[in-house]
């Protein structure tokens, strides 16, 4: 059994224009120790599929299929029973450092909070164990900063409080939605690498959200590629970047700029737009802006197609794909 | 902390010495001549001369103005023209009545508040919130003063469960007193209360749309525990600065809310005082009215530092 | 204004339940007060002791106050006196309050502390506050109570316009207005006010309603309109004697502030929405 077992899972909005498909039948797997990637545009449900692994869903929102952590169905937990699972078995780093931490409460009281709820730890005991968790997240001076508030703080230094926050309770799944994003250049590495370090020594999952295949690539062992709230393509991370099959993926790829490559290289777009989740096509998310799209990428789903080993690609035109190059694809 | 207590502190002064300085002007310099005001336009001109000279306004304006603020220090306000008694004695009781009453009221109108907005702001969209939120529209709509009249009306004459009006004294004991203020202060606070409470409801919706609101849930804190720790306190500041806006509100309705219930506190005291042309009571206690806003506004200025640590930092 | 434009503003116009509500009952206030410049139902003025206490009637639809005089005239033309009241007091607010606003956020630097200062301490005294002054020295009137409306609207108007016009000089288009020679005295007339008008406009109607509030705690304590001139407030205190008698004299004065004030704020409510749909989402 693996500890964490998605399955078929969809997340529909309601929305003032009517029903917006943000996940659609998104199947993945996540065993002790591994760490998955999941990559895609912005829009393209990978945030709301981690909200919907967290229970966070906003309002209006429902969600079919299963989620299971340890055999269990989190999709038909209450709230009182999620309670006990978000911050203690699965924990979550946001986006945006600067406004996920409580402008009101000290850094050292926000880290204490998990502490006392899950561990019910003591006052004094959440205190050091606060301060461990401080250090241990490279922040230097500790027993200073335990009773800074937030806006005291660089961004970098509160994305570690984040995680600070998230490790407290040595989670079993940790889910990262796009960490480093909204932080300087310099700063993303060491955050990184931060998370990195601590998921493997504590033996913990990582689930690492980011639009950046670069990021995805440098740290992860399995990537799932999102399009439209479908996954695309998924499989090992050096299998993937042996040879990328769904023209989706291809794009992605193509758009990185790189290192090296001659100057006079333009850098490849894909052309459009993310669709509308309203007026998602029946068929294949990607068909808009797929080169290769025909009429039965519109009105059917893909087949999700096993290239080889735990390489799955959803594509109608798998063959065609694989033999052009991506420069052909994308120019 | 101490810099900016400081601060405000110093702006505190600045303000109460231009509110004096304003009111000065209004009463004093503006009309030419007090002696007249007072004595009414057919007066003697001995007479209007004799009282000028009783009340020193044939000194130069910037020496009355002082031996009135050194006055107000050593609490010598002067003698009421109407009553030959020392304003002080006639400020001393009424204000022991309206400070009350403007308590009670700001205290009632902040739990109505927080009760409703909390309440809708739960239920968001639902039935409960869609009333409340009309009602509270209507309690904005409605003069005070006439709230009070339906008020007595309705618990005085019909009902007969309280005093249609008047006050007994302290000495009576503060049970008859506080029940004596009860109408009063729920007339004013209904309508600060329903403008509290749609802050309130709106504030705490627009929170719980906060990034740190999700860390909060993400910790595994309950939707309960997460208003409480998370959510209160940052909705809370909004919520204060209109509280300060609206105690000038507050106040001036206790001086016509006091008038329909004939409670003998600043209100009555002041109306009387105009009637009488006893421009000096007036004087005083509109200073009084003013300052109280002035500290008040003081108190809520300091009150958001402790709730905001950011402030504190922008000011150092 | 374009066709295409102003025709999405007529339907946003008529899908603002607010504003459609709130509209109406304002208009309704505004028919009453012009009606009743020619014709009432009875006479607001005429004293005759005989008429006294009467019931509503075909001649009286709300019955006669304690003079004999016909309730619904009274009320009917004491709506003048609020309006009148509240338009000379908003005027004075927008036209005082608007141009130092506008002047602050133009010239910054002193200009803008002297402002700012000078209407930061003004909220000490409302208008109730001012109102007492002026009838301790000049003597009750309508016209004080106007003067202290007006005076409390001036640093309101003030503050808001001075916000807005700050945030409206830091955009692009008056920056290449300015890059372009423009003035500082023609970007405001030509740039700074057609865009923050909506917030203006807004803002006047709830002071609207609110000085129909102030006018008629005023004539209620006779600080404010005499008599024999009817006026709301004014209504509620003679009323408020005769509440063993006569009951319901004091409700149609009160229920008269209360439709007024509710008409004006919901009408601020839905131009809110209708005037700038940014402003409303965020609510």
């Amino acid at each position: 059994m693996s500890l964490l077992n998605i399955n078929n899972l969809s997340v529909i909005l309601e929305t003032n224009k009517g029903p917006a498909r943000a996940v659609r039948n998104l199947s993945f797997r996540l065993e002790k120790g591994e760490t998955l990637g999941i990559v895609g545009e912005s829009g393209c449900g990978k945030s709301m599929a981690a909200l919907a692994l967290m229970g966070l869903l906003p309002e209006r929102s429902k969600t079919e299929g299963q989620i299971k952590l340890d055999g269990q169905n989190l999709l038909e937990k209450d709230d009182q029973e999620m309670c006990q699972i978000r911050g203690n078995r699965l924990a979550m780093i946001f986006q945006e450092p600067m406004t996920s931490l409580n402008p009101v409460h000290t850094v050292g009281n926000q880290i204490m909070e998990p502490l006392r709820l899950h561990r019910n730890m003591s006052e004094s005991d959440a205190k050091v164990e606060t301060l461990r968790l401080l250090d241990r997240v490279g922040i230097p001076n500790p027993q200073a900063r335990f009773d800074n508030y937030p806006h005291q703080l660089s961004g970098g230094q509160r994305q570690r409080v984040m995680i600070a926050i998230a490790l407290s309770c040595q989670p079993d799944v940790l889910i990262a939605d796009e960490p480093t994003t909204a932080l300087d250049v310099t700063i993303q590495d060491q955050i990184l690498d931060l998370i990195q370090t601590l998921v493997r020594e504590e033996g913990m999952s990582l689930i690492l959200i980011s639009h950046d295949l670069g990021v995805i690539s440098e740290n992860t062992d399995n990537i799932l590629v999102m399009y439209g709230g479908a996954a695309v393509e998924t499989g090992k991370t050096e299998q993937i970047f042996d040879e990328l099959i769904h023209p989706y993926t291809q794009g992605l790829f193509a758009a990185m700029p790189k290192l090296g490559r001659a100057k006079n290289r333009r850098l490849v777009t894909i052309p459009g737009t993310v669709p509308d989740l309203i007026s998602m096509p029946m068929g294949c998310t990607f068909t808009d802006r797929c080169p290769l799209a025909t009429e039965v990428c519109q009105n059917t789903p893909p087949p999700v197609v096993e290239v080889k080993s735990k390489h799955f690609v959803a594509c109608h035109h798998l063959d065609e794909a694989r033999d052009r190059k991506t420069e052909e694809l994308f120019s | 902390m101490s810099v900016f207590i400081a601060k405000r502190v110093l702006t505190l002064i600045a303000t109460l010495i231009g509110a004096s300085i304003v009111i000065f002007l209004v009463m004093e310099i503006l009309p030419g001549d007090p002696a007249l005001v007072i004595l009414g336009v057919d007066a003697s001109d001995e007479a209007v001369l004799a009282l000028t000279k009783e009340l020193g306004l044939d000194r130069p304006p910037l020496l009355r103005y002082w031996g009135w603020i050194t006055g107000i220090l050593q609490g010598e306000l002067g003698n009421s023209y109407a009553y030959k008694v020392p304003v002080w004695e006639l400020v001393e009781g009424a204000l022991l009545i309206t400070i009350p009453l403007a308590v009670m009221s700001i205290f009632l109108s902040i739990i109505f508040a927080l009760v409703v907005g909390l309440y809708a702001a739960a239920n968001h969209n639902k039935a409960g919130d869609i009333t409340l939120m009309g009602i509270s529209q209507l309690g904005i709509s409605i003069p005070n003063f006439w709230l009070a009249i339906l008020l007595i009306m309705l618990f005085a004459i019909e009902l007969r469960w309280l005093p249609a009006g008047g006050f007994p004294g302290w000495k009576d004991g503060i049970w008859v007193c506080l029940k004596a203020l009860l109408l009063p202060s729920l007339a004013l606070a209904t309508v600060v209360g329903a403008i509290l409470a749609r802050i309130t409801r709106s504030s705490v919706l627009e929170v719980f749309r906060e990034d740190y609101v999700r860390t909060a849930r993400a910790k595994g804190l309950s939707q309960r525990a997460t208003l409480w720790r998370h959510v209160l306190r940052n909705a809370l500041i909004p919520v204060l600065t209109v509280t300060g806006i609206q105690f000038a509100a507050l106040l001036t309705g206790t001086v016509v809310v006091e008038n329909v219930f004939h409670i003998p506190g600043l209100g009555s005291l002041v109306l009387k005082a105009i009637n009488n042309r006893d421009t000096i009571v007036v004087e005083n206690v509109v200073l009084l009215l003013a300052t109280m806003i002035i500290v008040v506004n003081f108190a809520v200025d300091i009150l958001y530092a402790v709730i905001d640590p950011r402030l504190k930092a922008h000011d150092i | 204004m374009s066709e295409d434009q102003s025709l999405t503003f007529f339907s946003r116009c008529l899908r603002s339940r607010s504003f459609m509500v709130g509209g109406l009952m304002t208009a309704f206030l505004l028919v009453c007060a012009a009606i009743s410049l020619f014709w009432t139902p009875g006479s607001a003025y005429d004293i005759t002791i005989t008429n006294r206490f009467l019931p509503p009637s075909a001649a009286h639809w709300l019955g006669t106050d304690q003079f004999g005089r016909d309730i619904a005239s009274m009320l009917m033309t004491g709506t003048q006196n609020s309006i009148v009241v509240a338009v000379v007091a908003v005027s004075i607010g927008l036209s005082i309050g608007v141009s130092l606003g506008l002047l602050a956020a133009a010239k910054r630097g002193w200009t803008e502390e002297i402002i700012m200062r000078l209407s930061d301490f003004s909220f000490a005294f409302p208008a109730i506050l001012s109102a007492i002054m002026l009838t301790a020295i000049l003597g009750p009137g309508g016209v004080n109570s106007i003067l202290a409306i007006g005076l409390y609207n001036i640093p309101v108007f003030a503050r808001l316009t001075r916000g807005t016009a700050n945030s409206i000089w830091t955009r692009e288009f008056v920056m290449a207005a300015r890059a372009s020679g423009k003035g500082r005295f023609r970007i405001t007339f030509e740039h700074v006010l057609p865009n923050i008008l909506s917030i203006i406009i807004v803002q006047a109607t709830i002071l609207f309603a609110i000085a129909i509030l102030a006018e008629a705690a005023l004539s209620y304590l006779g600080l404010g309109t005499q008599p024999p001139e009817p006026s709301w407030g004014r209504m509620l205190n003679e009323a408020q004697t005769l509440m063993f008698l006569d009951p319901m004299q004091a409700v149609y004065p009160g229920l008269a502030i209360a439709i007024a004030v509710f008409g004006l704020n919901l009408l601020g409510d839905g131009l809110r929405d209708v005037l700038d749909p940014r402003l409303s989402r965020k609510r």
